[in-house]
């Protein structure tokens, strides 16, 4: 890997995403059926929000405004998570399995880099605009000064929150060079992320502690909805910047060490 | 006159033992699909354990809201609240059915081809596998229902005759369930796009069978419907059987309802099947 462009990773994404892009471009009705489906997710999502506040004004310390922003990032994050970090790592996991990760592995670049933008669903980037959609109406209806400090330690907390779970997912998938079907893996991740539709906070203390460090759900969803409600401390964000920024690296060491087991096709 | 098919089904089963034909073939199937279960217990294991975050979500959501209410809500205590949903991760369990998703890949990839030369109403197959696999899963259920009760502390005390009923409400609920599913899957018949009419229905189930909360906690008009569709007697019915206290009357009437929705249920496969078969052309099997 002669080439050391820091800038080399974005150009790749770039490329697969807008192959990826034309490719889906292709089947426009399906935009509308993704629209319909992230709806009905929405609203079943209110309804639940109403059913709560129908019995009390408070859940927790948190206002029902408050949780729609709790909702909206839920909602948004489940987008990113499905338009680019999931695909790529079934992706890869069938790629271990059938050993077609040769492919990967012979080409001159990152084959971390190259495994984690193969892949991306635009569709299911519909999820995000519902998401932004449902963030800007809970703000609007916390009558709260937002300023752009705000917006900043939002987006920051965010992007730290994405790179967190993408270095959980390539974690977990990475065991599929130990263990060969882990495709469960999928429905235990989707089962376990719908905690993030509620402030780790409402959690007892040692599922709170699973959510936070073992499936980093507070830092994808409740820190960036605390900075969107005001709640966001200093020693929180110093905590997300550091969590997130040991967790890249110690990934990428995971990685090559996973690589050492795989013995490639047909073996 | 005799079809074909009906001959084919004399000579597989005779009809003299047309019923130990029946329990053969449903016993076979059961071993084979424990047998293939067993082998992947860490695969089943991170399923359970997905299946599980939702209930617990439900129930830390809930409790929370009672104990800031003074300790109940709708009728419910926390306790009231963890039994309900500790025995929902057994009743969940039990609810799975061949997912209409499935439906889709068997028609393209013209897998059922080979079901329909073999003598047997596909149903049969799914019906038998699954709870062939259930029964893996069940034994598989208890060390996790017992770190759940430790955690949750649960107020549980059921008589006798609600674990009898229980036992048996639960496959009901497993059959009442199956069949609705059935039919909407056969829509991959008509059309590919199935996925939003799937994401109605779960959407519906969701909300009006007591998977979401109690029922009881759901708005009166909600309640209401509810009780014309089938949704409530494969979630509800069968958890509130065990810890609900019901009347005998609500109690063996569920058993009926559940009896009435599989009946109904079987009629519908039947004529949706006969016009969906006919859209059937495979490419290969």
């Amino acid at each position: 890997m002669a080439d050391r462009d820091p800038l080399r990773p974005f150009m790749l994404a770039g490329t697969f995403f807008r192959i990826g892009a034309l490719n889906e471009l292709q089947y426009r009705a399906n935009f509308a059926v993704q629209l319909f489906q992230s709806a009905i997710a929405a609203g079943t999502g209110l309804a639940v929000l109403a059913l709560v506040f129908g019995q009390t004004t408070n859940l927790n310390g948190w206002t029902q405004s408050e949780l729609l922003a709790v909702m909206g990032v839920h909602i948004f994050m489940g987008g990113v998570i499905a338009t680019i970090i999931q695909p790529n790592m079934i992706r890869l996991m069938e790629d271990i399995r059938q050993g077609t990760l040769d492919f990967v592995l012979t080409k001159p670049e990152d084959a971390q880099v190259l495994v984690s933008v193969r892949e991306i669903r635009i569709w299911q980037a519909v999820d995000c605009i519902v998401g932004a959609i449902v963030i800007v109406v809970a703000v609007v209806q916390l009558k709260v000064s937002f300023g752009l400090g705000q917006a900043l330690a939002f987006g920051l907390t965010f992007v730290l929150g994405g790179l967190t779970i993408y270095c959980f997912w390539l974690i977990l998938t990475v065991g599929a060079f130990w263990v060969v079907r882990i495709d469960q893996i999928v429905e235990l991740f989707e089962g376990v992320y719908q905690s993030g539709r509620w402030p780790v906070t409402i959690y007892p203390g040692w599922l709170r502690v699973s959510l936070t460090f073992l499936v980093p759900i507070a830092f994808a969803v409740t820190v960036p909805a605390e900075a969107l409600t005001s709640r966001l401390t200093v020693d929180t964000l110093a905590l997300a910047t550091g969590f997130a920024i040991a967790l890249l690296v110690f990934t990428r060491w995971w990685w090559r060490f996973g690589l050492t087991r795989y013995s490639g096709a047909s073996a | 006159m005799t079809s074909q098919a009906e001959l084919d089904r004399d000579r597989f089963i005779p009809r003299a033992g047309r019923i130990r034909g029946w329990v053969d073939l449903y016993v076979t199937m059961f071993r084979i699909a424990i047998l293939n279960n067993v082998q992947y217990r860490v695969a089943n294991y991170f399923y359970m354990i997905g299946m599980i975050a939702e209930p617990v979500i439900y129930l830390v959501v809930w409790s929370t809201i009672a104990r800031e209410q003074g300790g109940q809500v709708g009728g419910f205590t926390p306790g009231q609240f963890a039994a309900y949903y500790i025995v929902w991760t057994l009743v969940r369990q039990m609810n799975i059915i061949f997912t209409p998703y499935g439906w889709e890949e068997r028609i393209r990839q013209g897998e059922l081809s080979a079901m329909l030369l073999q003598p047997l109403f596909p149903i049969h197959r799914d019906i038998a596998l699954l709870a062939g696999w259930k029964l893996v899963t069940i034994v598989m259920w208890l060390p996790i229902a017992a770190v759940l009760t430790l955690l949750f502390s649960p107020e549980l005390n059921v008589r006798p005759i609600d674990i009898a009923v229980f036992a048996v409400a639960i496959w009901g609920a497993y059959l009442v369930r199956t069949m609705p599913y059935w039919i909407l899957g056969m829509a991959s018949f008509w059309t590919t796009r199935v996925g939003p009419i799937f994401q109605l229905m779960f959407t519906a189930e969701l909300l009006l069978s007591g998977r979401l909360v109690p029922l009881s906690l759901m708005p009166e008009w909600a309640q209401r419907l509810a009780d014309v569709l089938p949704f409530k007697w494969t979630f509800g019915y069968p958890i509130e059987a065990l810890i609900g206290h019901l009347p005998d009357a609500e109690l063996f009437g569920g058993l009926a309802m559940q009896l009435l929705w599989i009946v109904i249920g079987v009629i519908g496969v039947r004529i949706v099947w006969r016009f969906a078969i006919r859209r059937y052309s495979a490419v290969s099997g």
